[in-house]
């Protein structure tokens, strides 16, 4: 699919401001709102846009719960299904946030979310690991977040600058 | 304290308007809650790596002066830079890093200047030009570029203000604050002027990396302009370096030979560890100027789609991050606009007349600001304009 390059901007606004109100996305890209509508309909419909998220940072509410490792899966890929197989018995399970095919020393690389250390742990050993085509699983858990999608959590976010110039 | 006499003080700078921008910054610092469009400089922070170059520069202790015409592998670098982005060659001896543009115009005007020397300026222009003219003993001409011609000087215009003391013209494309730029038939048209009545041109290039719809012309770069320009440029807009302090001034050898004899007795060199700084801009910061550039645009398009639906007419500007839309139509007066905003709606911008006369019914808004600041300052202007 090619994109033209208003649709291009539109995605490089929403990636950053999903709630953008589409009368300003329009302004910013210097169409009108029913093109702007047109289009987002057309992205959502082709999947282009996938889903609207909000990153929020749990570790600030009270008594929030939950971690989350990183878990290098080695798998034996299987004739004509390749790792494609593996990589959709894995993503099937609900504790499952993520999982990537990577190059390197490991296949498959799983983000596992849970409420406590104990349940990925588990969840690691009796369901991941049991798994017919996986070889190995290397778990890290994730301690601290500070920058994640391209945005520092704890960002001054004051003005520097003098106020005329 | 016993008050200064001002006798103390030169005839020449005691008749020195204070800068209009001055007033309104005075006016807008003891506020709380303000959003300021006022603010002629981008709201991104210098790339990190730009940064890191210049903390290596102190840690491994480069910490004494430069030569005064900047550091050899930077003047080399901008040589390269100056050829592959404006397509003009210069030497590294035709090259002088300076404290920022400022001192580049500054420089290049008590170079060129005799007393009672005229120089053209096109106005509405960045404050600075007039005053740094009186200041090397010569007159400022200003010639106002005009709203109805979207703020491009016509040549006519320029022929008309020549005398036989007419040295040079100072003109800026992108411009502050209108945002205008030039096309390159434009800037030709100009360059024919110079070279009919043998006029310098100081060129100040500094906003040429952020044009949003046509690409940039270096006046420079037209037949036979290299040798009557004077090319200024900087890295404060382009990498968002603007309180490193740091610009450059390109010209032919002879002119920068003698603006190096006036810059190494006022100011020695430029900051050693800016220079540091900049050499690893140039070097590796096109990417980030690339982004900036992306988001500048459309953050213009919202601001100057917002003032025109809000029936503040104004004009798509081409480059620099200013609107400047006519607030004609409330029927203040561009100071009166400003100072009611200010105070009605807490939003700083700064009135088109302290940039020359035909800036006059106009308001400068820089959109060097978050898309957050930006909507909620359109809000207010909005409603600023509802209730007059």
């Amino acid at each position: 699919m090619k994109l033209n390059e208003k649709e291009l901007e539109i995605l490089g606004v929403l990636e950053k401001d999903a709630r953008i109100e589409t009368a300003d996305l329009a302004k910013m890209v210097g169409l009108s709102i029913e093109e702007t509508e047109s289009i987002l309909k057309k992205l959502e419909s082709d999947q282009v846009i996938v889903k609207y998220l909000t990153m929020i940072d749990w570790t600030k509410i009270d008594e929030h719960q939950g971690v989350r490792a990183m878990i290098d899966v080695k798998v034996t890929p299987k004739q004509g299904v390749g790792f494609d197989e593996i990589a959709e018995k894995i993503y099937r399970y609900d504790e499952v946030q993520s999982v990537y095919l990577m190059s390197g020393t490991y296949d498959l690389s799983v983000i596992v979310e849970g409420n406590t250390l104990n349940e990925v742990a588990n969840f690691v050993s009796q369901k991941l690991s049991t798994l017919e085509s996986v070889v190995s699983t290397t778990t890290h858990f994730i301690l601290k977040k500070y920058k994640h999608d391209g945005i520092i959590l704890e960002q001054e976010k004051k003005d520097k600058r003098i106020v005329v110039s | 304290m016993k008050a200064t006499k001002s006798t103390y003080i030169s005839r020449t700078v005691r008749e020195l308007k204070p800068s209009g921008i001055r007033r309104f910054f005075d006016l807008a610092a003891g506020m709380e809650g303000v959003i300021s469009l006022g603010v002629g400089e981008p709201d991104f922070v210098t790339p990190w790596h730009v940064r890191e170059a210049a903390i290596r520069s102190i840690e491994e202790g480069y910490t004494s002066y430069t030569p005064n015409a900047g550091l050899l592998e930077l003047r080399e670098e901008i040589t390269n830079y100056v050829k592959n982005r404006y397509h003009v060659e210069y030497s590294p001896s035709e090259v002088i890093v300076t404290v920022g543009a400022s001192s580049a115009i500054d420089t290049a005007m008590r170079t060129i200047i005799d007393p009672g020397d005229e120089v053209i300026v096109v106005e509405p222009c960045f404050v600075s030009y007039s005053p740094t003219v009186t200041l090397a003993g010569g007159i400022p001409v200003p010639v106002q570029a005009l709203k109805e011609n979207d703020f491009k000087i016509l040549p006519s215009q320029i022929e008309a203000a020549i005398t036989h003391k007419t040295k040079a013209m100072i003109i800026c494309f992108p411009n502050n604050p209108t945002g205008t730029l030039l096309n390159r038939t434009e800037l030709e048209a100009l360059a024919e002027i110079a070279k009919k009545y043998d006029l310098l041109v100081i060129s100040d290039e500094i906003y040429a990396e952020l044009t949003y719809d046509d690409s940039f012309t270096s006046m420079a770069s037209l037949p036979s302009m290299r040798e009557r320009t004077i090319l200024v440029n900087g890295f404060s807009k382009a990498f968002a370096m603007t309180g490193w302090r740091l610009g450059y001034v390109c010209a032919p050898e002879e002119i920068a030979s003698a603006m190096l004899k006036v810059h190494q007795y006022a100011l020695m060199c430029a900051s050693t560890n800016s220079q540091y700084a900049g050499l690893e801009a140039l070097r590796n910061g096109q990417g980030e100027v690339e982004k900036m550039v992306k988001s500048y645009r459309l953050r213009r398009n919202f601001i100057v789609n917002s003032f025109n639906e809000m029936g503040l007419t104004c004009h798509m500007p081409g480059g620099a991050f200013y609107a400047f839309p006519s607030i004609e139509s409330t029927g203040l007066s561009s100071q009166e606009f400003a100072e009611r905003l200010l105070l009605e709606q807490s939003v700083a911008v700064v009135p088109g007349d302290v940039f020359g006369e035909s800036g006059e019914g106009h308001i400068r808004c820089s959109y060097a600001t978050s898309m957050e600041e930006l909507k909620e300052a359109m809000k207010r202007i909005k409603r600023f304009i509802d209730s007059l």
